[in-house]
């Protein structure tokens, strides 16, 4: 993985000083909150409604076993024991002190981490595909144009100040699991008629109030000229994106307005200007991509056999064992290895919370049998990427003893949920206790393997930080009078095939929608087709038959 | 006609600087982290006197964002009123073992934390 070079680490030392500087000035009243409340924020602390959060960035979800100690560490030390993984493969602490923060903003520079650009009107934390580099249907690996797209990205001076946030996902698979098409510019690295790869941009995804999927803006694109070309949409987007109206301040929001061809065409004329202006240097310099190249280099596989005798020997006499594997353990590029998921979704749990003991585990596993590295995944799982399928059944047993065997990946209880109105001051509803009930309900691994795969995403308000227009059934946490009160979505996928729920119509109160939930389940079970997806029967059928088994059930 | 006046029933809320933690404004202006302890306004001058308070007290770097909230009488206890602020007199309703609720029963009733 990327590591820091002499420039790397003195700019975030740097920053650290800054905002330790910043902070003492506060606490000393030479700041105003109004001052210092920007300051806080592009170092990714927040005033929550019980505490400070800090929010701290994992580049595109890659994280190394001395980084996940580490984290461990601050949680211990500053916070209260635990973490909460975000649908930005970010971390959460949600208790620090605000006289803390520089301390625990230097043990990350320790680590080569930060918070910085984890809030604000700038370009955010880039995502990636979380099987980034060893999945067995990814093209190449994504991340070293993720770390270049980061090291641009960061302080870019003329991008600091955008009318909005700003989201940028990549991945090279043909499986979307980065949810690019939700995103204000979304990267799929494609192959051309001429076999070459290079980048589809898609630009003008987003979820929020106003939920749209990203349109192709350049089919394929010369993957030297990526930051070129992202340079012209930014500038177009810097240059006409409303700031009158911060809702409708997002990059989705102008490409609507103007209309798909309109904005090509504008993005087209500022890449020509941008091309004008700098002539070759336009282009990414090929040493320095190769440099970067480096960090991500696949490592040094031991030539082993796909199939492993021992493995499949445990598979055969743990039942328990099985049903994990063959649920939590995805197909790995290198023959004789598996990638293996760590669903951070005990049945009845919180979804994304590890405490640091869990951290500190995972760490010691990725030491042992992962190469040191792990991943944090947007649907806040975790990833140990490199995995010898003989080692497989030990991190199994490990992973068991910590609470972390959980296997359900991609199933009902794998619920994505943002941590709503329990620690988040925007939120106008809870997520977290409706995402517990609706586990606990499914929680038999029968009623789960009956159901299938099933994406359940829970926000707790619009702003959607829970994804659940992309949930196959989203659920979105509103007020109703003073009440929490929660509206259904149906058929959004976060895939290669991306959509957005539709509403099923009149909410529910918080202790109806479990039920609700079932009904809708049931539903499809009753009218499947073998081998019929939930989302594939929900889009042959459509609303109607769901909507009458649960208003017919809210009527009785 | 003489426009009838709306019965209030507010305190005053905020979040300490240094630790960003919930506290209520008391009678004697200090701040306090338990609603019990708030002073209860029913006037509407009274509640601008004591945003006043709370104004200084901002100005002076001690807390952040103060603000009025309703609160409903609860068997003589203030209990607020929206859902969000009752939340802030507790901590999270997941992890009871946090917040106020794990010192006290937070404000008010104490009631809060179980959940469907």
């Amino acid at each position: 993985m990327y590591r820091y070079d002499e420039f790397d680490h003195t700019f975030v030392r740097e920053r650290v000083a800054q905002f330790r500087d910043q902070t003492e000035r506060r606490i000393a009243g030479d700041l105003t909150e109004d001052e210092y409340r920007p300051l806080r924020l592009m170092n990714g602390l927040y005033l929550q409604l019980h505490a400070y959060m800090l929010r701290i960035a994992v580049p595109y979800g890659t994280l190394s076993a001395k980084q996940l100690r580490q984290l461990a560490m601050i949680g211990d030390t500053w916070d209260k024991g635990y973490g909460h993984f975000t649908t930005r493969q970010n971390l959460q602490f949600n208790w620090p002190k605000l006289e803390d923060v520089p301390d625990i903003l230097a043990a990350l520079a320790d680590v080569e981490m930060h918070a910085i650009q984890t809030s604000g009107n700038c370009i955010r934390n880039v995502t990636a595909d979380h099987w980034a580099g060893v999945a067995a249907d990814e093209l190449e690996d994504p991340r070293p144009w993720a770390e270049l797209l980061r090291q641009w990205s960061s302080l870019h001076p003329e991008f600091c100040f955008l009318p909005r946030k700003f989201k940028i996902a990549v991945t090279a698979a043909e499986a979307d699991r980065a949810a690019v098409a939700f995103h204000d510019i979304g990267l799929k690295i494609v192959k051309n008629a001429k076999g070459e790869a290079g980048f589809q941009v898609l630009v003008g995804g987003g979820m929020g109030r106003t939920p749209m999927i990203a349109k192709v803006c350049r089919d394929w694109l010369p993957k030297g000229e990526l930051l070129a070309y992202i340079e012209a949409v930014m500038r177009v987007y810097n240059l006409y994106g409303r700031r009158d109206n911060k809702y409708k301040a997002r990059i989705k929001i102008l490409l609507h307005e103007e209309g798909d061809e309109t904005f090509r065409k504008m993005v087209d004329e500022e890449y020509a200007k941008v091309v004008a202006a700098g002539g070759v240097r336009h282009l990414v310099p090929a040493e320095e991509i190769a440099r970067i190249e480096k960090y991500f280099a696949p490592p040094k596989y031991d030539a082993l056999p796909d199939v492993d005798p021992q493995l499949n020997q445990h598979l055969k006499a743990n039942a328990k064992f099985a049903r994990w594997y063959e649920v939590n353990v995805a197909k790995h590029k290198q023959p004789g290895y598996a990638i293996v998921n760590i669903s951070l979704k005990p049945e009845g749990g919180i979804p994304g919370d590890a405490t640091s003991d869990q951290m500190r585990a995972v760490a010691d596993l990725a030491d042992k049998f992962s190469l040191s590295e792990l991943r944090v995944s947007h649907a806040q799982n975790l990833v140990l990427p490199y995995v010898r399928k003989r080692d497989v059944v030990a991190v199994y047993h490990a992973l068991e003893k910590q609470g972390l065997a959980s296997a359900n990946l991609g199933l009902v209880t794998d619920i994505i949920a943002c941590p709503g109105l329990d620690y988040c001051a925007l939120a106008t509803a809870r997520s977290i206790p409706i995402a517990q009930a609706i586990s606990k309900r499914f929680e038999a691994p029968e009623r789960q393997k009956q159901i299938g795969d099933l994406a359940i995403k829970i926000s707790g308000c619009i702003n959607a930080c829970g994804h659940h227009h992309a949930g196959h059934i989203g659920i979105l946490g509103l007020d109703k009078a003073g009440k929490e009160f929660y509206q259904i979505t149906l058929g959004g996928s976060a895939d290669e095939h991306a959509s957005i729920g539709t509403i099923m119509g009149p909410g529910f109160s918080d202790v109806e929608v479990p039920a609700a939930i079932e009904k809708i389940v049931d539903t499809y079970i009753g009218l499947r087709q073998p081998g019929e997806t939930f989302l594939s029967a929900y889009r042959r059928l459509g609303a109607t038959p769901f909507k009458e088994a649960v208003y017919a059930q809210a009527a009785e | 006609m003489a426009e009838k006046k709306k019965d209030i029933r507010q305190v005053l809320t905020a979040n300490l600087l240094r630790d960003g933690l919930v506290v209520f404004m008391t009678d004697g202006a200090a701040w306090s982290p338990w609603i019990d302890d708030a002073a209860i306004v029913t006037s509407k001058e009274a509640a601008l006197e004591l945003e006043g308070k709370g104004n200084i007290a901002a100005k002076s770097n001690l807390v952040i964002g103060p603000y009025l909230i309703d609160v409903v009488d609860d068997n003589g206890h203030p209990r607020a009123a929206h859902i969000r602020e009752h939340l802030r007199t507790l901590g999270p309703t997941v992890r009871l073992d946090l917040g106020k609720q794990a010192e006290r029963n937070g404000g008010g009733s104490g009631q809060g934390g179980a959940f469907i």
